[in-house]
């Protein structure tokens, strides 16, 4: 595996660990399936993009791709919250009425960005390349991510959300309005998600409608690999996990598609994600089988 | 002060499992007091005390805390006047989340939740304090997740959530049902100690009318979903399970077959 391909993973891995932070707060924080991630991270691309290619400032631009995507998050929300719908069900809606949605938005199926500013372009200095330099603009942004989820998530604010969660009924009795803990969940979740969307497009040299298929898949993956190298309760653990996983996730994507001998191509990739999360769901299992014959 | 007037609720109504779970029930409780609630299975102490928490809504009737009306309400919203201790262990704190947490949520119960720490040092020393009170040795366990203690414990910390805030009322239902007998003693002497303490105005669902008797300053006898014994003062100072039972008899022209209601 050369230098650069390692690179790019590092690259994209650290893109992805703000959508499986975002997966880790609505799978496993609020505990609501949500597939929003699909139609919210091409969201997130597209509004990034389109504001970009019409001169905004790419911070800018980032910055409402981010809120498109918490207000993708709302609306699902809103229609498990007040309209009764099934979170999952509710998630899926939302997911294929963003599919339309961002080809409004993009007006065409892709919008290329190879000539236009990005907040990577306009923060990294001439000398340093574009691989090195994006995957150190991205450790900033992840860090900041993850410390402020983890101060955010220890507030009484936060700490309402994660009981809505954790017991919706015990927080209501204790004075929790569960719905609205539920809708700025899903809002911090699918921000985090459409800020990643808009990063993902500014590095890829533009947005595509097909760039969301799968994030959910991807995100959920990286989770799953986290908890299995790094399984904790604790808080700060946690989103270190998630955060892990995801890079370690694209790294091992990486090596199996790098590696001449084993003769996988790119077309494979959801095969080894497949494999890959497999793989990470067993081996708890695995351990603890191991670990009963042994006291036995 | 609880005031609940002619409170109806019908589950599945115009259906041929219609159940109608409270048919008028009527029942005031001065501050301070101390209610314990038995009846039979069905009798509608569970709907009952769901309604006064708001946790269910009813069909009619009204119900008043402290000369406020909280019948339409939400449970979110009646937090502040009702504190609450349920059946199941489980039910009434975040196995997630610490002891401390846990304790954070309830300090929280009635103020709005803000962007400042959840769990502070000077409210550290606070819960250590209150947790030292029962005895068993939780003071040094605060950032132990909360499903790692045993059913009594949790229920044990469950009351003290209860009464980190003051409450208008404070609702326990059948709280100490699903644990052992010496674990139910405990946190009963403990419900007691801090009824006391606070001089909290408590409704107490009871399957066992031995401790309906022996607990609080008033019992009050649920049937069909209405009120159909209160007695308090002398007069029940001076009673026994078996002359509850006649009360009941007289008053209904029918017998008990609730065994798990005599036996207890």
């Amino acid at each position: 595996m050369s230098l650069f391909s390692l690179f790019g993973a590092l690259e994209i891995g650290l893109i992805f660990s703000l959508v499986a932070l975002g997966v880790f707060i609505s799978f496993r924080l609020l505990r609501f399936p949500d597939l929003t991630v699909d139609g919210s991270f091409p969201l997130g691309g597209a509004v990034g993009a389109v504001c970009i290619a019409s001169g905004m400032d790419p911070f800018l631009a980032t910055v409402c791709a981010t809120l498109a995507g918490a207000a993708a998050g709302v609306l699902t929300a809103l229609l498990n919250v007040y309209l009764k719908i099934m979170d999952l069900l509710a998630s899926i809606l939302m997911m294929i009425a963003l599919y339309s949605i961002n080809l409004r938005i993009m007006g065409k199926p892709n919008i290329p960005l190879i000539m236009e500013p990005t907040v990577f372009s306009v923060l990294q200095p001439e000398w340093l390349v574009d691989y090195i330099g994006r995957p150190l603009i991205l450790i900033v942004v992840v860090v900041f991510a993850k410390f402020g989820l983890d101060a955010y998530f220890s507030t009484q604010q936060g700490l309402a959300i994660r009981a809505t969660g954790s017991n919706p009924r015990m927080a209501r009795s204790q004075g929790v309005n569960t719905g609205a803990m539920i809708i700025l969940g899903m809002a911090i979740s699918n921000g985090l998600v459409g800020l990643a969307g808009a990063l993902y497009a500014q590095t890829q040299g533009g947005a595509d409608i097909s760039m969301g298929i799968g994030t959910i898949v991807i995100g959920l993956a990286a989770v799953i690999v986290g908890e299995s190298i790094l399984p904790s309760r604790k808080l700060f653990m946690l989103t270190l996990a998630v955060v892990l996983g995801a890079i370690v996730y694209r790294f091992f994507i990486a090596l199996a598609l790098n590696s001449d001998f084993i003769g996988l191509k790119a077309q494979d990739l959801n095969l080894v994600t497949a494999l890959l999360v497999t793989v990470a769901l067993v081996i708890p299992l695995l351990k603890q089988r191991y670990a009963r014959r042994k006291r036995v | 002060m609880l005031k609940a007037t002619n409170l109806k609720i019908t589950f599945n109504p115009c259906t041929p499992i219609e159940t109608r779970a409270l048919q008028g029930l009527s029942l005031e409780i001065p501050t301070g007091q101390f209610v314990t609630v038995i009846g039979t299975n069905g009798a509608g102490k569970s709907t009952f005390l769901n309604a006064v928490s708001g946790d269910l809504a009813v069909d009619s009737g009204s119900i008043l805390i402290d000369d406020s009306e909280v019948t339409r309400l939400p449970v979110w919203q009646r937090a502040a006047k009702v504190a609450r201790v349920f059946q199941d262990p489980m039910a009434g704190t975040c196995e997630d989340l610490t002891i401390e947490e846990n304790m954070a949520l309830a300090q929280c119960r009635g103020s709005k939740r803000g962007l400042s720490w959840a769990v502070k040092a000077s409210q550290r020393d606070h819960y250590r304090e209150h947790l030292a009170k029962l005895g068993l040795g939780l003071e040094n366990r605060l950032t132990d997740r909360i499903g790692l203690l045993s059913g009594g414990q949790r229920q044990a910390v469950s009351l003290l959530m209860a009464a980190l805030q003051p409450s208008r009322i404070l609702l326990l239902d059948e709280h100490t049902a699903a644990l052992d007998p010496r674990t139910a003693d405990f946190v009963l002497k403990l419900t007691q100690r801090i009824v006391a303490e606070k001089q909290l105005t408590t409704m107490m669902v009871t399957h066992s009318m031995r401790q309906a008797l022996d607990v609080g300053d008033r019992t009050v006898m649920l049937h069909q979903g209405q009120v159909v014994l209160d007695v308090s003062g002398e007069q029940r100072k001076g009673m026994d399970v078996k002359d509850l039972l006649n009360m009941f008899e007289q008053v209904r022209g029918e017998e008990i077959s609730d065994d798990a209601l005599l036996l207890s």
